[in-house]
């Protein structure tokens, strides 16, 4: 594996020099967190492939969620005197030694998908992540839009409970529906964002809510509970996005089958491609001096039946979602 | 009296039909059974149908534990062998799909059974190794993704049926009458807490507690495998990272709800069952009543506590002590 990487990097090296691109040179190290989900899989090979794409060495190491691996990967990236290193944070503190080291020797860091504590501000570069509140807003938004002025009972299936990402998507989407009064959450429960936990939640609000025929919509903070949420509703008789709208986020490829086949309504996608802007930062900050914005929002685009979902789900199913 | 076994399940029996009323009492459908699509339907159907899996386990870890020993390692065979099941499902026939991923059940079962057994390795430890590496190796098996299938015939397990009854209950329900009889009608169920209650006292009466031992293992491995079955075949996918975690604790706890010490000997299988319906009705209960998820746990905590402490006796020697004071 080692040494295919190897190869690979030297192929790209090689080839970017011949061509004289201008980040050719650049070598970058990208501390990930680990395999914990199949959207970091996805963001693993999408990162490889936007490095490819501007010829940049890119080297990965896999700190299998723990911390003391990933203090050491950028360790060693400093010592190989890499041009700027990617790090997605598995915790938020205890990152200011490493770094600093980093920073004494001149290596700009870009953090990925996720933000370390405001102590350690000064010593990266930018954070590029998504803002997961506005997420929930464009879910909200998409509903309040869809429905009109016709009164509408939703259901949420929140994340796990005390999960950062649980409460800011529940806080954007509450927010977004707030100022249409026809529009009301009554019933909301955690389905742990697991398919199995989702599909249980929703068959209890079916039966809570007369057999579901009074809910007019539901709202999920992932795709992965929706999935579940949808075999519930069909078992129970009731046609998912038909009879029942559905929002979800994240933008995984079974949510693109399941909208193609007009199951599912709308998502809302938490884009695995994090080091495309990252990529971007880097480049323009090394050739050009411009430092870029402390935080580099992605864009938290809405997906329907209007946007070839089939063709989508083609595209992402081979990312490792 | 205060020796007195809670082995009639009374307190279990009453704990059930009081958390049911409570949950008639938050939804006032609860008891509301209709026909979906050849299916009974209804939140008491729910109950039993989402409570088969950690039944399953139960059924498995109630032996485990009569023998003074506990199984850790069933959420992460649950995991792998709903995994392998997920991988077939599409490019084989079903028998071999089922057959393969019992196979690594019992396997796994096995293996605990040799840690155990044979290497003389804590339970709780031989087990902690394949609850920690398991998963991981269902996370090989599916390579980190939630793997889906289509197979109607695989999927039958989650949501197909038998003359009306979900198929997970129909499968849970088999289990339970052929373990009863397994353990009840022949001398096993008396080998089995025998080994429990002084493995070294049998071992000398002639009791081949060591085969009894690796065999409640495998046996366990087996109710591990066929609720991996059932969990995968519902959401039709297996997903390894999510798939029977935690399980072990709730198995665990339905075991104790039901009467069986962790220190082994006497046991019930009957009122194990029953302990993981409490459990499920409990959180059936929780998903109806339209609480805020924070309670959840709070909710589920208090419960298990009153249910123990029904049946404990020294409890019920106060409760007896208090009423005669009244006197």
């Amino acid at each position: 594996m080692k040494f295919k990487a190897l190869l690979a990097a030297t192929v790209v090296s090689t080839l970017a020099s011949t061509l004289g691109a201008q980040a050719a040179d650049l070598t970058i190290g990208f501390s990930q967190i680990g395999s914990e989900s199949g959207w970091r899989a996805a963001e693993t090979s999408v990162s490889k492939a936007e490095a490819k794409k501007r010829d940049i060495t890119f080297k990965i190491a896999d700190a299998q969620q723990k911390q003391e691996n990933q203090i050491k990967a950028i360790r060693s990236f400093i010592a190989q005197g890499v041009d700027a290193i990617f790090l997605a944070p598995v915790v938020a503190t205890g990152w200011d030694q490493v770094l600093k080291e980093a920073k004494e020797s001149k290596i700009p860091v870009v953090l990925l998908d996720r933000d370390i504590d405001a102590s350690g501000k000064d010593l990266y570069l930018t954070a590029v992540t998504s803002d997961s509140v506005h997420e929930g807003a464009v879910a909200g938004e998409w509903l309040a839009k869809t429905v009109g002025d016709k009164p509408c009972a939703v259901v949420e299936l929140q994340g796990t409970v005390g999960a950062s990402v649980a409460t800011n998507r529940k806080k954007g989407f509450d927010t977004a529906i707030a100022s249409h009064s026809n529009i009301k959450l009554v019933r909301s429960q955690t389905g742990d964002f697991t398919r199995a936990k989702g599909k249980e939640v929703m068959e209890s609000f079916i039966k809570a809510e007369g057999g579901g025929k009074n809910i007019c919509a539901v709202y999920a903070h992932n795709d992965d509970m929706m999935v579940g949420a949808i075999q519930a509703m069909k078992e129970a008789g009731l046609k998912p996005g038909t009879d029942v709208l559905t929002v979800s986020i994240d933008a995984v490829p079974d949510i693109f089958k399941a909208i193609a086949a007009g199951e599912a309504n709308a998502t809302v996608e938490l884009t695995p491609n994090m080091a495309g802007p990252a990529f971007d930062a880097v480049v323009a900050y090394k050739d050009k001096g411009t430092v870029p914005p402390k935080w580099i929002q992605t864009e938290s685009k809405l997906y329907t039946s209007a946007d070839d979902p089939q063709k989508i789900y083609e595209s992402k199913k081979g990312l490792g979602y | 009296m205060a020796l007195r076994l809670p082995r009639s399940g009374v307190p279990q029996v009453l704990a059930f039909l009081a958390i049911l009323a409570v949950n008639w009492m938050v939804s006032a459908q609860f008891f509301d059974i209709r026909f979906q699509d050849g299916r009974l339907f209804g939140s008491l159907i729910d109950v039993f149908n989402r409570g088969a899996p950690v039944a399953l386990l139960a059924i498995g870890m109630v032996l485990v534990i009569a023998t003074r020993g506990i199984d850790l390692s069933v959420g992460a065979v649950m995991a792998i062998c709903g995994a392998i099941a997920a991988t077939l499902a599409d490019t084989q026939p079903l028998p071999v799909v089922i057959a393969a991923a019992l196979g690594a059940g019992l396997l796994c079962g096995l293996w605990n059974g040799l840690l155990v057994a044979v290497l003389g390795i804590q339970p709780i430890i031989a087990t902690l190794i394949l609850m920690v590496a398991g998963r991981g190796i269902a996370q090989l098996i599916t390579e980190g993704r939630i793997v889906t299938f289509t197979s109607p015939d695989l999927a039958w397990f989650g949501g197909g049926s038998v003359l009306g009854v979900p198929a997970p209950v129909a499968i849970t329900f088999t289990v339970l009458v052929l373990t009863i009889l397994l353990v009840r009608r022949t001398a096993l169920g008396l080998m089995i807490e025998a080994t429990g209650g002084n493995a070294r006292a049998s071992a000398l009466a002639g009791v081949g507690t060591r085969v009894m031992t690796m065999a409640v293992y495998v046996w366990c491995g087996f109710c591990s495998a066929l609720a991996g079955i059932v969990a995968a075949a519902d959401i039709l996918g297996a997903d390894a990272n999510n798939s029977g975690l935690w399980l072990e604790l709730d198995a665990i706890l339905a075991v104790v709800i039901g009467g069986t010490s962790l220190f082994g000997g006497r046991f019930s299988v009957v009122l194990a069952v029953l302990g993981a319906l409490i459990i499920q009705a409990m959180n059936t209960g929780i998903l109806l009543s339209g609480y805020p998820p924070e309670f959840n746990l709070v909710v589920k905590a208090v419960v298990v506590l009153v249910v123990l402490l029904m049946q404990s006796p020294r409890f019920s020697g106060l409760a007896i002590l208090l009423s005669g004071a009244r006197k």
